[in-house]
């Protein structure tokens, strides 16, 4: 079966003649997005969109700069995982300086920097943002529907949730001198050596930050299996999956081949050379959103849009490096029958999976040797044009920067992970608004979710603010003309009124 | 006899020929300055160290020492005029820290902490600044020069080569490269040239070692800039009564 993308919500005949329903700003998810909903009479949904409405312009303004600013500058992309955009470019950087292979201690403590990165913004996602919808429920109270009502019902999981960003805030802190926006990757290896105590330092909590995340899986999936009649169909639907693995086909969040599979977990292409990955991916533009919709070159762009992040890398490795992390990966696969996990709920556990090996993966480096090697730096044959991609936390990033002979560059280009994601979530809003929202009264209890299929994948619409489901939001009803009908609004405090 | 002046009250020794900040900075007394430096002759641009004596406003940088005389550094309203001077100078260039490979090692950015300044108070200028990056081993980013003439002055009286000039007038005013093509990979400019070493700003860099200290590790990172500066002129004395 084709991967489906219910396009037939997408633009109504008649806009003119239809109601328009704002949800503006999308709350508890990075940055700022809105969704549109045109309705007839009937409040029969003839339309449904995700915005994205920022415009960065980072591809531009880089122009001109010198290349060894680009980890540096390109990071401020995002306030939640600019380590990713640091290491992506930093490896792009690499192929410029003829860095093609790091020292071991470089790429190792690299690797512990974006473990660090994936375990807290993971933490941040499943606990701050998304667990007040699943285990409040996608309509509950909406003054209880967040971080602050999750505290007050389950104080102990709330702590855990704090204390695991904690954790990989301060890897991070340790390796780059600053929990967000820090230094560490320079062209060619990395500006710091590692110390016994920095290690003795992260050493004394990993084993219980290794715990905690082996229950936040079993919670994931338990609120996963507990309603699995929901959570397996809201806003699901089938697609292709694309992320990096290792040469062995295994799971890895900072190096290796891209793999792209279809729907039944078919091979479409495999081990591919990411600096190649211009002949795969291209991207398309559309006059209504300022974020671009790419797909595989092979498939086209009607059917060869795809999904990233956890729920693809799960999907889409053959196994996990760490022990724990591979036992959580067998019981998830279990769920999709020899095929992937289809379902945008799936992702949550997915999420909670690629954290336990995150915090896995850093107790195995805190007992490496090589980490504390003096080794930093290697250089080569410099080269014009360089490509990095690594698994952010939220899917597949690409950094591609070319330069000229003295230094600067003259062209950038990057697909942040969320973009990889547009055509799913724009999926998954038509899905919910058709099944959920079709021909009925519009409350916030119902406009919510639409929030929640777009939070399960964690977007970064802008990669810079988040505000803990404190933003507020205004629906406005307006008739054919425009003319307002009526208008739902929740302050800040999560007052309701009209 | 010995001879010294009081500053804010505190009794100051100098030698003759010493000028006020001079004779504090040896006394490890610190007046803000910015555009000063031990090794070039003063140039009494960026008023920073600004003091007053007998009510009226001097430049401590060129103003010789007298005995007996008070000045006046320490206070609100100096305090007030020297953040406006910094304000001044960040919204006539276009400096963004976060970015800049000089953040940590700039002086304009320590100064500005050092004086805790908020905000930039003026509306920013954005002036239109033409990048170099044609040396094959420095570069030259005109965005976030402040025209203090540090490299001018190094250029010419330390390095022998006399690259730089500032052309134009007002907000046009910019740093001038002297080559055949006003192009700084056309000029004589050496890397290890002092004006290159004592630009205070990222504005001259050498190239490809930018973010090399990591966080934590650069210079104002682990001393504050006034140390880092009575230590600076301390040095610099030292050095001169070495070689006589």
């Amino acid at each position: 079966m084709t991967p489906t993308a219910n396009l037939s919500l997408e633009t109504a005949r008649n806009p003119e003649s239809l109601r328009r329903t704002v949800i503006e700003p999308i709350t508890r998810v990075e940055g700022h997005g809105k969704v549109t909903l045109l309705m007839d009479e009937e409040n029969r949904v003839k339309q449904a969109r995700l915005h994205i409405v920022e415009f960065r312009g980072f591809e531009k303004f880089i122009q001109g700069r010198p290349y060894w600013e680009a980890p540096v500058m390109v990071q401020r992309l995002c306030g939640i995982c600019p380590v990713s955009h640091h290491l992506a470019a930093a490896k792009a950087v690499d192929m410029l300086v003829g860095a093609r292979r790091l020292t071991p201690t470089a790429e190792k403590l690299r690797r512990m920097l974006h473990y660090g990165q994936t375990l807290q913004s993971h933490a941040l996602h499943f606990f701050h943002l998304a667990s007040p919808d699943l285990l409040f429920g996608f309509d509950a109270d909406v003054a209880r529907r967040n971080i602050i009502g999750v505290i007050g019902a389950h104080p102990d999981l709330a702590v855990k949730g704090v204390k695991l960003r904690k954790y990989g805030q301060e890897v991070i802190r340790v390796l780059a001198g600053k929990r967000v926006h820090g230094i560490f990757a320079i062209p060619g290896g990395v500006n710091k050596a590692f110390t016994k105590a920095d290690r003795d330092y992260l050493a004394q909590d990993i084993a219980q930050v290794v715990a905690w995340s082996l229950e936040a899986v079993d919670v994931a999936r338990k609120l996963y299996e507990d309603n699995l009649d929901l959570h397996a169909s809201f806003g699901a639907f089938r697609s292709n999956y694309l992320s990096l693995t290792t040469p062995e086909g295994a799971f890895d969040l900072y190096d290796g081949g891209l793999r792209a599979r279809d729907d039944k977990g078919a091979t479409i292409f495999d081990h591919v050379d990411y600096t190649h990955y211009l002949r795969y991916i291209h991207e398309e533009v559309k006059s209504w959103s300022y974020m671009k919709f790419p797909f595989i070159v092979s498939l086209g762009n009607d059917t060869g849009w795809y999904r990233v992040g956890p729920l693809a890398r799960i999907n889409n490795a053959d196994r996990m490096p760490t022990p724990l992390a591979e036992g959580a990966r067998k019981a998830f696969m279990a769920h999709g029958k020899g095929e992937p996990v289809h379902a945008t709920m799936a992702y949550h556990w997915a999420r909670m999976i690629e954290m336990l090996y995150a915090a896995e993966a850093i107790q195995a480096l805190l007992e490496d040797p090589d980490v504390f090697g003096t080794d930093l730096l290697v250089k080569g044959e410099p080269a014009l044009e360089g490509v990095g991609v690594l698994e952010a936390p939220r899917g597949t990033l690409f950094h591609h920067y070319r330069i000229d002979e003295r230094d600067a560059i003259v062209k950038a280009n990057l697909i942040v992970s969320t973009t990889n994601n547009n055509t799913a979530m724009n999926t998954a809003v038509r899905e919910v608004a058709a099944k959920y929202l079709d021909g009925k009264t519009l409350t916030e209890g119902l406009l919510n979710h639409l929030e929640v299929a777009i939070r399960a994948y964690d977007p970064c619409l802008s990669c810079a603010t988040h505000a803990l489901g404190r933003m507020p939001l205004q629906v406005e009803l307006r008739d054919a003309e425009g003319a307002l009908v009526d208008q739902l609004i929740k302050d800040a405090d999560g007052a309701l009124r009209r | 006899m010995s001879k010294s002046f009081f500053l804010d009250g505190k009794e100051i020794p100098f030698k003759e020929g010493q000028t006020v900040l001079q004779a504090a900075l040896a006394a490890c007394h610190h007046i803000p300055h910015l555009c000063w430096r031990p090794q070039l002759e003063p140039h009494s641009s960026c008023r920073l160290c600004t003091v007053m004596i007998s009510g009226r406003p001097f430049s401590s940088c060129t103003q010789p020492a007298m005995d007996g005389q008070h000045v006046i550094s320490d206070t609100p309203e100096l305090l007030a005029l020297r953040r406006s001077v910094v304000q001044m100078i960040f919204v006539e260039g276009n400096h963004y820290c976060p970015s800049c490979e000089e953040s940590g090692n700039c002086r304009l950015q320590a100064t500005a902490y050092s004086l805790g300044l908020q905000d930039n108070h003026f509306p920013q200028q954005f002036p239109k600044r033409e990048r170099d990056s044609s040396h094959p081993d420095v570069n030259l980013d005109r965005d976030r020069c402040i025209r203090c003439e540090t490299c001018v002055r190094a250029s010419r009286d330390l390095d022998g080569k006399n690259v730089f000039g500032i052309h134009g007038r007002g907000i046009k005013s910019h740093l001038a490269v002297n080559s055949p093509t006003g192009k700084l990979g056309d000029s004589d400019l050496d890397a290890q040239d002092q004006a290159v070493a004592l630009c205070p700003t990222g504005c001259l860099t050498v190239k490809r070692v930018g973010f090399s200290v990591p966080i934590g590790e650069r210079i104002y990172d682990k001393e504050p800039l006034e140390q880092v500066q009575i230590r600076e002129f301390q040095d610099f004395q030292a050095q001169e009564a070495h070689h006589g």
